[in-house]
């Protein structure tokens, strides 16, 4: 999460950020995070995480 | 270490939601009850008629405060007994209904283990942990149902369940329901509708190790423990009855101040919801702000170590309990954080009991800012 965090600013708006994570908390945490910081949540396939920057 | 003499929790328990402090008069009737009641009661010679007094009050007591007879109650080693006695009494007895056991996912741990003795069918809740009522509707009706669960409020977010409703549909599809009760008794309204409802002495401030189980006349329940001589159904094996005295003696010292409690405690609560969310960033306040138990609420901090925020608290003298991951037995965050979609990491549950005074919470209020931003900083955030 924190990765996560850390990895957005580089990021370009509109494109994806991939998080690996083998914590059972991500599941639940990363589209949590992606609410809370008004980015998008893409989809998850086992422990990746696709996150959208829109903002 | 030196041993100080400070009993534990002396500076700011804010925990009740785990176990509340005895209450004055528990402590009282229990003393009372250690000499006076340790007979067994079944005895016929004159200890043990004292001891079935003692233990037929106690009933009555506990009965008349729940709106039932004292023939339907039973009192148990803890909640988590009574309740996995519900399920699996209540799954016993509706046998040739089928073995669907129809749960929300936000139960407690105690029955979530029991319903895996089942062919469980979950059923979710909203951002807020209210249960969905549309999806419990079409699982009681389907076939097959034995039985329903339904947390009466829950115990990790505060969001009170439409009990009333649930009950409706579940009366429609002739299923009986089942309520853990544990955060509602003593301190909010008991709902109507249920056929089986359990709770626990040591949440309402009465000692630890005695839990209530109540199954309507009419309902089946087949007991799913060996009988004892006794051939009653209930708990094999004897009442801790200085316990059950003075858990009864408490629940209705606290019954009588729950109304004013809840006035006083309430607000200590909205109080916590708004500042938290004004002082502490990134931050997610959890669980229903306004049909809400009176005495609890969540909130979890983004970037934050729940394991860490604790023995911070801790630290500066504050007892709370964490839905995050690796803070209690288990190494997966809270089921019910997950249900409901919020964060799970950073979490920490607050829960006031009738000690908890408004200098303690302006004191949590003031300390928490800058634990979190400290750990914060020394993750790199």
């Amino acid at each position: 999460m924190i990765r996560l965090a850390k990895a957005m600013p580089q990021a370009e708006i509109g494109e994806i950020v991939r998080v690996l994570a083998d914590d059972p908390a991500a599941a639940g945490d990363i589209p949590a995070w992606c609410r809370m910081k008004g980015q998008e949540f893409v989809a998850a396939d086992g422990h990746a995480y696709d996150v959208r920057k829109i903002t | 270490m030196d041993y100080t003499g400070d009993p534990a929790g002396a500076h700011a328990y804010l925990d009740a939601a785990t176990a509340a402090p005895l209450h004055p008069v528990a402590r009282e009737a229990l003393l009372a009850a250690l000499s006076d009641g340790w007979a067994d009661p079944a005895k016929l010679y004159a200890a043990g008629r004292r001891a079935q007094q003692l233990r037929d009050a106690a009933t009555a007591v506990v009965a008349e405060i729940l709106g039932v007879r004292p023939d339907e109650l039973t009192f148990w080693p803890s909640g988590t007994a009574a309740a996995q006695a519900a399920i699996l009494g209540g799954l016993g007895g509706r046998k040739r209904a089928g073995r669907t056991l129809v749960h929300s996912a936000i139960e407690h741990s105690a029955v979530l283990h029991a319903a895996r003795t089942a062919d469980a069918v979950e059923v979710g809740v909203d951002r807020l942990g209210r249960l969905d009522l549309d999806a419990w509707a079409d699982a009681v009706q389907a076939g097959g149902v034995a039985l329903a669960s339904l947390i009466g409020a829950s115990h990790e977010v505060g969001t009170v369940q439409p009990v009333s409703a649930a009950a409706g549909f579940c009366a429609d599809a002739g299923v009986p329901l089942f309520v853990d009760a544990a955060q509602i008794v003593g301190r909010a309204p008991i709902p109507s509708g249920w056929s089986l409802l359990s709770a626990s002495a040591h949440k309402w401030g009465g000692p630890p190790g005695v839990g209530v189980l109540v199954v309507r006349k009419g309902v089946r329940w087949l007991s799913p423990y060996p009988s004892d001589d006794l051939h009653r159904p209930g708990n094999p094996g004897a009442l801790a009855l200085p316990e059950v005295v003075a858990a009864a003696a408490s629940l209705r010292a606290v019954v009588s101040e729950a109304q004013a409690e809840a006035a006083r405690l309430s607000p200590l609560v909205d109080r916590i919801r708004e500042r938290v969310a004004a002082t502490v960033p990134d931050v997610e306040i959890v669980g229903d702000p306004v049909d809400r138990l009176p005495h609890l609420v969540t909130f979890s901090c983004l970037y934050v170590d729940g394991e860490a925020l604790l023995h911070a608290l801790d630290r500066h003298g504050f007892a709370v309990s964490s839905g995050s991951s690796c803070t209690s037995s288990t190494l997966r965050p809270s089921h019910v954080l997950e249900a409901m979609g919020v964060l799970s990491h950073g979490n920490v549950r607050v829960s006031l009991h009738r000690d908890t005074s408004e200098a303690d919470v302006e004191r949590f209020l003031a300390v928490l800012p800058e634990l979190v931003a400290g750990i914060r900083k020394e993750a790199g955030i």
